[in-house]
């Protein structure tokens, strides 16, 4: 018996019980499909998080008040720092050799309003080095400039949205607004539909650093970001920014500096060990749909009791009627991987439709495991019901009709 | 040749054991016609399945041209199955889902036989047996007298030193079965040995040799 004979044999077995065929296929199907669609999914999150990071710049050293416990851990949640990172330390920062930019950020929400219209917003006081540390977009006007960020210059750039709402089909470039209980006048709009970090920038307010922390009344920064000149020299500037900070600090080490690619890899770990997991429990219907095809093969070894006798009487080996069934198993739970793995594919396109955001597409290795897997576990819950074929007394089975 | 001695054949019935075959010593010679009658239960068929290696026998030697085949293996015996002897049912089990030349090509699958040797030797027992033009017809498209002559092709398709039938016209009319006896008649006639069990008297008469089995003996084996 040729392997071609065997396939043969094979696929008229599965044309000839086609209900039987198809429910197979799609228990098969299903898992696969759930395996591909899921890390698909995961993996998407994954490079969709990995991506923002980088959009950020590599070069990018992040300062945060407070001091955790061990050094390169996240950031503390609830620092309690016994100093205020000040827009002084900021400016400082601009002085250490490495240091490119530096975007001294002050967080905080106002009420912003136009004539009659008003609403809440999130303000960023900042400088115009944010504008180059983000990578942000201008849509209409300029950025702030802010050749001396302790000056309060009465302007401010504002989203899309903000400028929609506020503004609706009016110009707003050049037109003055409140904000909190100041004036000020839009100098800028960015461009739409920008993200940080999965942030929409739409509906914030950027202003100067030293409007916003006149409006909030703070003296303490909410973080400074920093970008330094080469990638090289990130572990040099941060000891650098360490140093210094703790020079004006009276000798305390009261700041944190986390490198994004620290964050990054954070999230890149979390986020692998979500798909695992996630693969993880897709796996199960995988497993499921094995015991599926068991079962089915063992019926199909009683239903077809007659005709393993009469292969038997024809001089069919064991073996050979062992490989008959197995390869029925195979081929069942072999298509239905692949029917599955189309299903994934599409499923996935359907995601990225809908979320053109994020790339959703399932990597290699788990549309590799997922045929692989399915492939075993159609021959391993197979190889019972085939080897209860090959062992069925001929005499008792050609007695059927 | 065939050549049986002393063979029995006992069946566990609960804690009962049941002889269906006692003591029987037979020899079958190179192309004889043979019919095998009985009543039922009378172990007509078990022995068939002896012969035929379908069963082992629980005492006794069974030489086949000469060679003990009791102490074979599986895969062995499949050999000689496969080469030897061909078998016709009376439910003629033919595989519902295949064409009758994909039936009647399956020992040669099993065997191994390349697809262009395969297609030349259905076209020819296709043809012997008068059904060229339902080569591509599934067992449900055949009447029961087709399915039957499709059951002998596959049966003789690789050359068989033996035919073995059980009840080969028990579920076919009259004229049918006419057809189907004719056909394995005329394969005894090329030399093969056929060996038929029946309960219909008429081909016990048409066989030029009769035995009587009763309760699992010989009871008398008449050359006629």
């Amino acid at each position: 018996m040729t392997i071609r004979d065997v396939i043969a044999f094979t696929i008229r077995s599965l044309q000839g019980f086609r209900a039987r065929t198809i429910l197979m296929l799609l228990a098969m199907a299903i898992g696969v499909a759930a395996v591909v669609m899921l890390t698909a999914l995961g993996e998407g999150a994954r490079r969709f998080v990995a991506d923002q990071f980088s959009a950020l710049g590599t070069n990018l050293l992040i300062v945060l008040p407070g001091r955790a416990e061990t050094s390169g851990g996240p950031p503390p949640l609830l620092g309690e720092t016994p100093r205020d990172l000040t827009l002084d330390d900021a400016l400082a920062l601009q002085r250490i050799p490495g240091v490119r930019r530096v975007a001294p950020v002050l967080l905080g929400n106002a009420e912003i309003s136009v004539g009659a219209r008003n609403r809440e917003v999130l303000i960023v006081g900042t400088s115009g080095d944010y504008r180059h540390i983000r990578q942000l977009d201008i849509g209409q006007g300029r950025f702030l400039e802010t050749p001396d960020p302790r000056r309060m210059f009465p302007e401010c750039v504002i989203g899309g949205e903000v400028r929609n709402e506020l503004f609706g089909v009016q110009a707003a470039l050049g037109q003055w607004l409140r904000l909190g209980d100041r004036r000020c006048r839009v100098v800028g709009i960015l461009g739409t539909e920008q993200h940080s970090l999965g942030v929409s920038m739409d509906e914030i307010v950027l202003v100067p650093v030293a409007l916003a922390m006149a409006m909030f009344n703070k003296e303490s920064l909410f973080r400074v970001l920093v970008e330094a000149r080469s990638r090289e020299r990130l572990q040099y500037t941060k000891d650098a920014i360490l140093n210094l900070i703790r020079a004006r600090h009276e000798g305390e080490d009261d700041v944190t500096v986390i490198a994004q690619d620290a964050v990054l890899a954070t999230f890149d770990k979390i986020l692998r060990a979500l798909t695992y997991a996630v693969a993880g429990i897709a796996a199960i219907a995988l497993a499921v749909a094995g015991v599926l095809i068991m079962n089915i093969m063992l019926i199909s070894v009683t239903q077809r009791t007659a005709e393993i006798g009469l292969l038997k009487a024809i001089g069919a080996r064991p073996r050979q009627i062992t490989l008959l069934f197995l390869s029925e198993a195979a081929a069942l739970s072999m298509s239905g991987g692949v029917v599955g793995w189309i299903i994934g594919e599409f499923g996935s396109w359907l995601m990225v439709q809908a979320y053109p955001d994020v790339a959703i597409s399932a990597p290699a290795w788990a549309v590799c495991a997922a045929l692989g897997v399915a492939l075993l576990t159609g021959v391993l819950f197979g190889i019972m019901p085939a080897k209860r074929a090959a062992k069925l007394d001929p005499v008792a089975a050609l007695s059927r009709r | 040749m065939i050549r049986l001695q002393g063979i029995s054949r006992e069946f566990l019935v609960g804690d009962q054991t049941i002889k269906a075959i006692r003591d029987i010593d037979l020899f079958l010679d190179a192309g004889e016609y043979v019919a095998i009658m009985g009543p039922s239960g009378s172990g007509k068929s078990t022995l068939l399945n002896i012969i035929g290696l379908l069963d082992r026998p629980t005492a006794g030697t069974y030489l086949l041209a000469d060679q003990d085949v009791t102490s074979l293996s599986d895969n062995e015996i499949a050999g000689v199955r496969q080469t030897k002897i061909g078998f016709v049912f009376q439910f003629f089990h033919l595989v519902a889902r295949l064409s009758a030349a994909e039936n009647i090509a399956l020992p040669m699958i099993l065997a191994g036989i390349p697809p262009a040797e395969r297609r030349e030797r259905v076209n020819k027992v296709l043809g012997s047996i008068g059904l060229s033009d339902r080569a591509y017809h599934r067992p449900d498209q055949l009447s029961g007298g087709q399915r039957q002559r499709v059951a002998i092709a596959r049966a003789t398709v690789m050359n068989p030193e033996f035919i073995l039938a059980d009840e080969p016209t028990g579920n076919l009319d009259s004229k049918s079965g006419q057809d189907v006896l004719r056909i394995l008649e005329g394969l005894n006639n090329q030399g093969i040995m056929l060996l038929v069990v029946t309960h219909d008297p008429e081909i016990g008469a048409r066989a030029r040799r009769l035995i009587r089995i009763v309760d699992g003996a010989i009871e008398s084996d008449i050359q006629q």
